[in-house]
């Protein structure tokens, strides 16, 4: 490293691949179902696209974890959305598609993808 | 780069790579890659992470769940429904991460809850042999700020009005030493990084070079731009050979790129810096002797005047400081000098590392602000005393310091109200006691330590702690006198006005801070020839008490051949005959022989 923007720039850099282990308690957490059907109707591949996506945009209060069995066999794969201040949103029957829409309008624009919701869906 | 959904972070601190946790590694990145998890998982070993007691330990990010004393066969269980699937594995977890069926997460344990970490910062959440997780987390950003924007007295001025004051034992103002050595003339000057830590019981040091050993980098890099020095050593002893290692893999690290050697960060400012072995002596803790063993020559302390800062390493202008010290000056120079003075109190800013040992629940590293309450330690981070029993004293400053009672729990812990009780901070140590310790017998212990460590240079030390020893051992065996007391108050108290540095003077501590506070202890000793804690085995006495059923398997392991008694009836120790060797307590399956 020659000079301090470059010592910046690594930073910027490594603090992406770190992130997850600072202590936070607000910003939004996305938490996609894991169990074994979650994973057999393509839990994976969505949990991995969403990770792809903060990343890309830098969305640094924004973590992606996993969880068991919610219950909803049928509905898989499923992610909940909790955002400080606002009810748990349950989104189901993802696919790559409908989860890189839910980032862009739920997630950074904070407008409910309300077709996709459990609710809608029953 | 790849981004990673998980990390797994694997304790790889000294405690719990003795409890085998480089195999958990291995089987932690075996497991996951025959899952086809090795893209979206990562194991990273850390740094300790402090609460050594539930060794080894394992968090897994970004839940951060705190697994305990994870054995080789649980693993597959953690990557199976952990990592694959998402459910925490309770049964594994630490008892204190749940509470009412809720799960805690690592932040919100009672044990790092009540704590305050600036020196311990990033042990146990980076990787020590990563420098980008360092850098990640503001890493020679502290140093960068200072070669950029500040100049060498700025720097002092911040040290110096931040109120940090040296972490290894006599709280010397760190920034005072810093102005010293800047102001002293000479064309070569050197940082010192003081890693001999040799307390019993002590490991804040180790834990700093083993969990983030780039903070001490950035520190002594920080110390020469202020005092004008190209050169640092760190004396570190081989017994800390994970210490060493990372600390070796560190300045590599930081010379690749361009953090240590030419022109640093394009300022022109130069800076490298050496390790230095240790045999482990305990006396090289002490700033000559460890210079002197630094230039090659016997490890022994001499006069001062010159002090280190004028007359140094090879004569020349050094500035020495202590591991912990270091480590907190990179966030000092970060947050400002308003943000450490905001922690601790007002003549001891900041926080201070202590190692919890002895009869506590948590054994391990604690970091907390200075004043402290020693109650809220003992208790509310240490989680009390072990099996019910009452506490009794706690030892502090080791084989320097003194022991603090239960009368004075309430004491916020700082350097000046600790001198004030007869003991000292020394670099951290905390030796809890519970009422089956001896106190007589703690400060034999203590002594036996010195007298061992002394290096004979001067008589007071060399003789003196011998004598006191000699004394201390007579008492414990029940051949002491009454004389014997004052005897040993007068010594010690000569010892510590004439030994000539710093181990000689702190040596007696232990004997008169227990003469001061338990001199009942010692008057049972030599006057009732009893000890009341039931430690000292020559002034006790084995006793068969009516849970005898007779069975003859005390009489039949005894040497002396002094228990008599027939079959099936209660047996009877001859106390005239008996060695004390306790092999009948150990035969007896019924409990029934006791210490009396």
């Amino acid at each position: 490293m020659k000079s301090i923007e470059e010592l910046r720039k690594v930073k910027e850099e490594s603090l992406k691949r770190i992130n997850l282990r600072k202590d936070r308690e607000e910003g939004t957490r996305i938490v996609v179902s894991m169990d074994t059907c979650g994973i057999a109707a393509g839990a994976r591949s969505i949990l991995m696209s969403l990770l792809d996506e903060v990343n890309k945009r830098d969305l640094k209060d924004v973590t992606v974890t996993q969880t068991g069995c919610i219950g909803a066999c049928n509905l898989e794969p499923v992610f909940e959305v909790y955002k400080p201040g606002e009810e748990k949103v349950t989104y189901v029957h993802m696919t790559l598609e409908k989860a890189k829409q839910v980032m862009e309008e739920h997630i950074i624009n904070g407008k409910i993808v309300q077709e996709y919701t459990i609710g809608s869906n029953q | 780069m790849n981004i990673y959904r998980s990390h797994v972070l694997i304790c790889g601190g000294t405690g719990c790579t003795s409890s085998k946790s480089d195999k958990l590694q291995k089987e932690f990145q075996n497991l996951i890659q025959k899952k086809d998890l090795d893209k979206e998982v990562k194991v990273v070993r850390t740094g300790c992470f402090g609460l050594c007691e539930a060794g080894p330990i394992v968090i897994v990010y970004p839940e951060g769940s705190f697994y305990s004393q994870i054995k080789l066969e649980d693993v597959e269980e953690i990557v199976e429904e952990h990592l694959l699937k998402g459910v925490v594995v309770k049964r594994l977890l630490y008892k204190g991460a749940i509470s009412e069926e809720a799960i805690k997460s690592i932040y919100e344990v009672d044990f790092y809850k009540k704590q305050e970490r600036i020196a311990l910062k990033n042990c146990g959440v980076i990787s020590p042999e990563d420098i980008y997780e360092y850098i990640a987390f503001d890493g020679y950003m502290g140093l960068a700020k200072a070669l950029t924007e500040m100049s060498p007295e700025e720097v002092i001025k911040v040290v110096t009005e931040s109120g940090l004051r040296g972490r290894g034992g006599a709280g010397f103002p760190t920034g005072l030493k810093w102005n010293f050595a800047a102001k002293a003339t000479g064309n070569e000057k050197y940082v010192l990084c003081n890693a001999d830590e040799g307390d019993p019981g002590a490991f804040m040091d180790r834990s700093i070079l083993e969990g983030d050993p780039h903070s001490v980098i950035e520190a002594m890099s920080l110390a020469g731009y202020a005092i004008g020095s190209n050169q640092g050593y760190v004396y570190v002893r081989a017994e800390y050979p994970i210490a060493v290692q990372r600390l070796q893999i560190a300045i590599n690290q930081a010379r690749e790129k361009g953090l240590l050697g030419k022109n640093i960060l394009g300022t022109g400012f130069d800076f490298d810096m050496e390790i230095r072995l240790g045999a482990g002596a305990f006396v090289c803790g002490e700033e000559t002797a460890l210079i002197a063993s630094i230039e090659g020559e016997r490890g022994m302390p001499r006069n001062k005047p010159p002090f280190p800062a004028n007359k140094g390493l090879w004569q020349k202008p050094s500035l020495i400081n202590n591991v912990e010290t270091y480590a907190n000056i990179p966030q000092i120079m970060l947050k400002g000098v308003d943000w450490f003075k905001s922690i601790g109190t007002e003549k001891s800013s900041g926080t201070k590392v202590f190692a919890l040992g002895g009869k506590i629940e948590n054994t391990g590293l604690v970091e907390i602000p200075m004043g402290t309450p020693l109650r809220k330690v003992i208790y509310d981070i240490g989680g009390g005393i072990p099996n019910g029993k009452e506490f009794k004293a706690v030892q502090t400053g080791g084989p320097s310091g003194g022991c603090i009672t239960a009368d004075h729990l309430d004491t916020p812990i700082d350097f000046d109200s600790l001198v004030a009780l007869g003991s000292m901070m020394g670099s951290g140590g905390m030796i809890v006691m519970d009422e089956d310790n001896c106190m007589v017998d703690i400060a034999r212990f203590f002594l036996d330590f010195t007298v061992e460590e002394s290096c004979g240079k001067c008589n007071p030390c060399r003789e003196g702690t011998q004598r006191m020893l000699e004394i201390l051992e007579r008492i414990t065996e029940g051949k002491g006198e009454v004389e014997d007391i004052d005897k040993l108050e007068r010594l010690a108290k000569t010892i510590k006005d004439t030994s000539l540095c710093g181990l000689g003077q702190t040596a007696p501590n232990p004997v008169l801070s227990t003469l001061k506070y338990f001199r009942h202890e010692y008057e049972a000793h030599v006057i009732d020839k009893t000890c009341p804690a039931g430690q000292c085995k020559a002034l006790l006495d084995y006793f068969i008490t009516d849970k005898c059923k007779g069975c003859t398997k005390c009489a039949r392991v005894c040497p002396s051949s002094c228990i008599t008694g027939k079959v099936k009836e209660i047996h009877s120790i001859n106390n005239k005959l008996c060695i004390k060797c306790g092999a009948c307590m150990e035969a007896c399956p019924f409990d029934a022989i006791i210490l009396k």
